[in-house]
């Protein structure tokens, strides 16, 4: 079936002869991504767009899984802080955008803690459910041998919840691809999204639809990575616990 | 809504004004630059003065116009072509592949395309939006469809249903809790592309009032314009809260 679209669109290119400024045939997007990939524009703009997406990952995974555990072993905590958690989650993290570039001007920070705040919640809440949904024995069995917080959170708290971690993870990664490009496409001058903003601009549908296909590669092959490491690390753990 | 659930609330609350009052001891101390962070009660002043003088509410309304004109759209396409793919099982083995790989493809990455297309136009904003929010609401029809004890679909032939009244009075309903988690999630993404999408295209509303105010360093109106963003997020989300419950009354609550 898409192939099948993919050959019709051919097709109609080919026999209309179309010289265009924003759609191109098929083959002419294929070259052009082997152009690019082969100058390598295409894998230098992909490194800096990973590298942002997996800093701000890497930062909004920490404080998301901090907050998340506190919040979920101690049940005082997460009702007292139910409002503010609920009043800051849905600002929306593009609205965050101008302030970043208010206090970090273009480049690297300011994408990075975008997509750190973008990611934070998704892991934050999941985190707070995973922990809350732990089985009570377990944390009568970590008093019952007198562990101290820590030892809690390493030993009983972390193990068991985390088929339920990853998960919140694999969605915060595809958050984390999605905000990045979002952001490069809005401001910032680095990555893929700037990259296809600058093809678009300059009348490049060709590479601009490259660049499109190119994207949606990446987010696929890295939400099916996580699929298969989530199978593969938890097995039928995850599919049960995500169920529950 | 107990007496202790309330006072929980109220406890939760005096957390939020510590916090807020810690940010001003912040902004008055200088401990962070005023020019970054204004303290709150400059952003109040700002926020006030905004919707005083009508400008930050006829942003407001803009970018709400915006977002649910493009979430219908999503809605009805999303809702309409879900059902026709997931009521027959051809179709779904045909193009259930091809939505798979599209589907985490970041709807920011269309914005170019859609600008070569329609121009940076309001036309442009509202397909952008109408396409983002489209994934969700068509990948959760298609599950709800798919999803549909079968049981009901062999009633339904037994009574000899037609097509459509198939889909009306049987498909629909049962497929409606993943439907509505789907308008959920497309609300979201409806929110954040009308915001970056008034930013690129420079349409009237709060997306592109907060990137003015943050390029020439209005930080009190940046920060007012996030808050209202906040808010426009949180509410709408709460109204589709409210929405489900009625909607779903009927289901035994489990």
């Amino acid at each position: 079936m898409p192939l099948a679209l993919v050959v019709v669109a051919e097709i109609a290119a080919r026999s209309s002869e179309m010289t265009s400024d924003t759609l191109a045939a098929p083959t002419d997007i294929v070259l052009a991504g082997i152009r690019a990939l082969g100058n390598g524009t295409i894998l230098a703009a992909t490194g800096q767009t990973l590298a942002t997406a997996l800093g701000g990952l890497g930062l909004g995974l920490g404080i998301g899984l901090v907050f998340g555990i506190l919040l979920g072993i101690f049940p005082i905590a997460d009702k007292l802080m139910e409002f503010s958690v609920e009043a800051f989650r849905p600002i929306p993290s593009v609205a965050l955008l101008p302030i970043a570039m208010l206090v970090f001007g273009f480049g690297y920070r300011m994408e990075i803690s975008i997509v750190a705040f973008g990611t934070m919640w998704p892991i934050l809440i999941l985190t707070r459910a995973a922990v809350a949904g732990i089985e009570p024995r377990l944390l009568e069995v970590s008093r019952v041998l007198g562990l101290g917080l820590l030892a809690r959170v390493f030993k009983i708290v972390l193990p068991a919840a985390l088929p339920r971690i990853f998960v919140a993870f694999r969605l915060a990664a595809g958050v984390a691809l999605i905000v990045a490009v979002t952001v490069e496409i809005a401001a910032n001058p680095l990555g893929l999204g700037y990259a296809i903003m600058s093809a678009q601009q300059s009348l490049d549908p060709a590479l601009m639809f490259a660049l499109l296909v190119w994207i949606g590669l990446i987010g696929w092959v890295l939400n099916w990575g996580l699929v298969w490491a989530q199978g593969r690390l938890f097995g039928r753990a995850a599919v049960v616990e995500a169920a529950q | 809504m107990t007496v202790a659930r309330l006072a929980w609330f109220a406890g939760s609350l005096v957390v939020g004004a510590l916090i807020i009052l810690g940010w001003q001891w912040i902004a008055d101390a200088k401990l962070v630059s005023p020019v970054f962070l204004p303290g709150p009660d400059r952003a109040w002043a700002a926020l006030v003065r905004g919707f005083a003088s009508g400008t930050l509410e006829e942003k407001l309304f803009g970018t709400v116009e915006r977002m649910v004109y493009g979430w219908l759209l999503a809605s009805l396409v999303g809702i309409a072509l879900g059902a026709v793919i997931g009521i027959s099982a051809v179709a779904r083995a045909y193009l259930a592949p091809m939505l798979e790989f599209l589907r985490p493809l970041p709807a920011s990455a269309i914005i170019p395309v859609a600008i070569a297309l329609l121009g940076l136009s309001e036309g442009m904003v509202l397909a952008v939006i109408a396409f983002g929010a489209l994934w969700p609401m068509l990948l959760a029809t298609i599950h709800g469809f798919a999803a549909v004890e079968p049981r009901l679909y062999e009633v339904s032939r037994a009574l000899g249903l037609s097509r459509w009244s198939v889909i009306w009075k049987i498909a629909l309903p049962s497929a409606l809790p993943d439907i509505l988690s789907g308008m959920r999630l497309g609300l979201t993404i409806a929110l954040i592309l009308a915001v970056v999408g008034e930013m690129l295209a420079s349409r009237d509303g709060l997306g592109l009032w907060i990137l003015l105010a943050a390029r020439s360093f209005r930080a009190p109106d940046l920060f007012a314009g996030v808050i209202v963003l906040g808010l426009l997020g949180f509410v709408s989300a709460m109204i589709l809260t409210v929405v489900e419950h009625r909607l779903l009354r009927w289901r035994a609550t489990r």
